[in-house]
């Protein structure tokens, strides 16, 4: 462990820990747009710049490893100038619709413009203009208001293995985006989304929860229907009614990830199209039934098939969808109750 | 395979060719100890070590390289130096970087060399993107062995096998003849396996730039080298213990391993007497601009700016005035004339805000303008920023802004501090040098020429006459009459009768300044203002 003084604490960390890290265990926020624990270090954004006593530079936190003795401050006067010019030039290359922005309440840069007092952007020059995407069914991209911070592309890169996106151009012309510069759909992107988490900004943003503010929206913690993986994630609830899901960085076992499905699928708790009740085909229609009288007819038909045909002449195929227990359970059943090694699974091949 | 004595056969054999052709040739002095010196009024002041062999040896034939104990230095040390006695050496020579930063080459070397690996590198960064700099083009295609064993000393030294070029594409006859030496070597048995039956292996590949002149800066080499976009990376671990591919990495510039061999050959105390006592040996400077002689030279350290200007590029273009110099290329600043007598070394340059750099010196007239200049080295800054960290890429371009806003005569009160402060902002916060000197340039001339940029937003005037938007031309009672400026003006805004004054009209004026040219040399009789 090192010791070290943050703000006048005291306080320890393990070796090999970033100062920012080490003050957010200990409950000093310095700010950052562009550090996440689980990417790579990137050191663009430039806001958790910090002073260390004897050193007359300014050091980044996110990229600087605590040393045993270390004298840190994280607000002082020429850190806070810096932070404001930061965010000063970041907003004024930014289009001001904070307003209409889906993002608003939940944006990084708005937080960060809204504890540094930044109103405006003061530098009136040239403003980045590109044409929103929004050619696929999930997402939307406004680079206008990308900040740069290159979460997104590490995300895609070094989380989803995917590499849709990288950066392009130089300088104030840089952005990020595809190869060729084409629009984000299924041929290039497996729209996991992973990267409208990962974006501070509302330049990436999820379509199915468009025009929801955040703060309408009541969380709750779920596990995912769609496979046995046993992803969580939240619901997002509004007036009773599941408008999407945003990953729960709290997840045990798939942590901020989501596949396609999990993340946009909850369309279908609201679905006409949806069954709710079984059906039994009667004279070439199908009618509405109860439970106990669906499974009854079940019942009844697999019983008869394997006391006139034996139990080969049934078999049974589970799901990918169901968890390892449940397919234990179902292959028991089919060897124990029908007499029939006949089981398979969808995910075999 | 390659022997000790076969080396010195080679010599021993070619070297009387070699002298044979220079004599012919006639533009070298031999001297009793063997140097052979560039004869010429412009190399008497001039000390080459970097340059030593450029423009005398053939950069084509290793036999000329050896024949001027090229690859002496290298086998010598195989054989008699330990890797630690050669590293103490190198730190005791104090050689500093000659790729701008200055940092002790012995130094650099001594961590990789400490630091326990399976596999480290040696890089030479060939890159050399510095607008008006081609020193160590001058060296790559001129010398290219030295290159090479400079970088095989290092890679003994701290226990590289394998070494890198990075070398800038637009560079082809560099590459060229980088090429060739590679292959010579390889083929004499200078590079490769086993080298002089010592056991030690070094092979050097080549890595092409693309011209990006952020790639110079090492980590973001590096991610080039590795296949990556030429970002520059965060300074977590030092490229000497976590660098190509995270293993222990020497970066030197071209130059700085050009000095590498002579070091050894010559000793440590030879070159220590050469140049200052903080910054030995000497540094190669493109001197460009308004100079009469304009070219590479190589003095020794601490020489005051007024001998290279003056001594050495015989003084400003046309008998005009010395205004200032710029040195450092577009992370440099410039120095005003009445510091001309500057002794040019990293210290002294660092103390009055500037920066040795790479070793671009543009002299400059009176009627260079400080604030256009300014804002011709942050368009470059602008253009080459790779756009990864906010300062740099939002605020340069800020920068140029609040600079168009002044040459275009449309600055207002309080831009020069507006302008003083972002310079801080973007210096102090950028992740890489080279957005932490991209405001150089403003900076110094803000700090010598701060009148300038007040007439140009208080007066609307341009000083020196350079900014199109804030002067204008003026045809004075000079004027014969004679017609030849309204039949040049390409907008026809000149009017008058024959044999009268002419005027222009100042409203329809694009600043072509055709009737100046146009305007009989005797009479003159428009000018500027
Ligand atoms: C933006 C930028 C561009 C650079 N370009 C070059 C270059 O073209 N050539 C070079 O040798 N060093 C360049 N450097 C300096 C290198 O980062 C590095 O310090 C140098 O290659 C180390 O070698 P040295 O110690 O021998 O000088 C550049 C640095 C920056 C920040
Ligand atoms: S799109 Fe979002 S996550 Fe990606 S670089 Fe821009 S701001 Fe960052
Ligand atoms: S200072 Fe400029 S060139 Fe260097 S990392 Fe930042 S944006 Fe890139």
């Amino acid at each position: 462990m090192v010791k070290l003084i943050i703000n006048g604490k005291e306080i320890e960390a393990k070796e090999g820990t970033f100062i920012l890290e080490a003050a957010r265990e200990n409950g000093i926020d310095i700010p950052t747009l562009c550090y996440d624990k689980e990417l790579t270090n990137f050191g663009g954004c430039r806001l958790c710049v910090v002073e260390v006593e004897g050193s007359n530079k300014l050091i980044t936190s996110c990229s600087s490893l605590v040393k045993e003795g270390m004298v840190v401050h994280t607000e002082t006067p020429k850190v806070v100038k810096i932070r404001k010019d930061i965010l000063d030039l970041l907003y004024s290359n930014h289009p001001k619709d904070c307003l209409t922005c889906e993002k608003s309440g939940e944006c990084g840069l708005q937080d960060l413009c809204y504890r540094y007092g930044i109103k405006d952007g003061s530098y009136k020059g040239e403003v980045k203009k590109y044409a929103i995407d929004s050619i696929n069914p999930v997402m939307e991209r406004d680079q206008s208001k990308c900040i740069l911070c290159g979460k997104c592309v590490r995300v895609c890169a070094e989380i989803q293995v995917t590499n849709t996106i990288d950066f392009t151009d130089r300088g104030f012309n840089s952005k990020v985006t595809t190869e060729f510069d084409n629009p984000i759909d299924r041929h290039n992107c497996r729209m996991c989304g992973q990267c409208i988490t990962a974006c501070p900004t509302g330049a990436l943003i999820n379509k199915q929860l468009k025009g929801i503010r955040p703060w309408e929206v009541k969380k709750v913690r779920t596990t995912c229907p769609f496979c046995g993986t046993g992803c969580n994630f939240d619901l997002n609830v509004k007036n009773g009614k599941v408008v999407g899901v945003t990953p729960n960085p709290d997840s045990p076992v798939n942590g901020k990830s989501l596949c396609v499905k999990g993340r946009y699928h909850s369309d279908f708790i609201n679905s006409e199209d949806r069954l709710i009740k079984p059906l039994i085909k009667k004279n070439g229609e199908f009618v509405e039934a109860s439970w106990e009288e669906a499974l009854t007819l079940v019942a009844d038909k697999l019983k008869h098939t394997r006391d006139t045909y034996g139990g080969d002449a049934i078999t049974g195929l589970s799901s990918a969808r169901c968890v390892n227990e449940d397919n234990f359970v179902f292959q028991k059943m089919m060897r124990v109750a029908f007499g029939t090694n006949n089981v398979d699974h969808c995910a075999r091949t | 395979m390659l022997t000790l004595d076969k080396l010195q056969q080679i010599k021993k054999e070619h070297r009387p060719v070699l002298e044979a052709r220079l004599r012919e040739a006639g533009n070298v002095d031999i001297h009793e100890d063997g140097s052979i010196v560039l004869n010429g009024d412009y190399y008497k002041k001039q000390v080459r070590i970097a340059l030593k062999n450029c423009g005398i040896i053939n950069p084509g034939s290793i036999e000329d390289y050896i024949s001027v104990d090229g690859y002496s230095a290298f086998a010598n040390l195989l054989f008699n130096k330990s890797r630690a006695d050669i590293i103490e050496d190198m730190t005791a020579s104090n050689l500093r970087g000659r790729g701008g930063a200055g940092f002790p080459t012995g130094r650099k070397w001594a961590e990789a060399f400490k630091y326990d690996d399976d596999q480290k590198y040696m890089i030479c960064n060939a890159d050399e993107g510095d607008p008006g700099a081609f020193m160590d083009r001058s060296i790559l295609e001129n010398d290219p062995h030295c290159v090479l064993e400079g970088m095989a000393i290092g890679g003994y030294a701290v226990g590289a096998t394998q070494g890198f070029i990075y070398v800038r594409a637009e560079y082809p006859i560099a590459v060229k003849r980088l090429k060739i030496a590679i292959e010579q070597a390889k083929e004499l048995g200078i590079l490769g396996k086993n080298i002089l039956g010592t056991g030690f292996d070094f092979d050097i590949e080549l890595r092409l730039g693309s011209g990006a002149f952020v790639c110079g800066e090492g980590t973001a080499l590096i991610e080039s080298i590795e296949g990556k976009r030429g970002m520059p990376r965060t300074k977590i671990h030092r490229t000497a213990h976590k660098g190509l591919w995270q293993k222990p990495t020497i970066i030197n510039n071209v130059e700085t391993y050009a000095n590498v061999p002579v070091i050894f050959q010559r000793g440590v105390d030879w070159f220590r007497s050469i140049g200052t006592e903080k910054s030995p040996g000497t540094k190669v400077f493109a001197l460009v601009g308004k100079v009469e002689k304009a070219g590479l030279v190589e003095v020794p350290m601490g020489m005051p700016l007024r001998e290279i200007v003056y001594d050495i590029g015989g003084g400003v273009q046309n008998g005009k005035a010395f205004k200032a110099v710029q040195t450092g290329g577009p992370s440099g600043g410039c120095i005003p004339a009445e510091l001309i007598d500057t002794p040019v070394d990293f210290e002294s340059l660092a103390k009055i805000g500037s920066i040795m750099g790479s070793g671009g010196m543009v002299v400059m007239d009176e009627n260079t303008c400080m604030v256009d200049i300014a804002r011709f080295f942050l368009d470059f800054t602008v253009e080459e920023s790779c756009g990864k960290c906010v300062p740099c890429r939002e605020g340069t371009k800020r920068m140029l802004e609040l600079l168009d806003k002044v040459v275009e005569g449309n600055g207002e009160e309080g831009d020069i501090e507006r302008m003083v402060s972002l310079a801080d902002t973007i210096t102090s916060a950028s992740l890489c040098g080279l957005g932490q000197t991209a405001s150089n340039p403003v900076t110094t001339t803000i700090h010598y020429f701060r009148n300038e940029y007040e007439a140009h937003i208080k007066d609307h005037k341009c000083p020196a006459g350079s900014c199109a938007a804030l002067l204008e031309y003026f045809i004075t009672d000079k004027c014969i009459g004679c017609g030849k400026c309204a039949k040049a003006c390409p907008v026809s805004c000149i009017s008058g009768k024959l044999k009268e004054r002419h005027v222009i009209d100042q409203e329809q004026c694009i600043k072509c300044g055709a009737c100046m040219e146009a305007c009989p040399p005797k009479v003159s009789a428009v000018i500027k203002r």
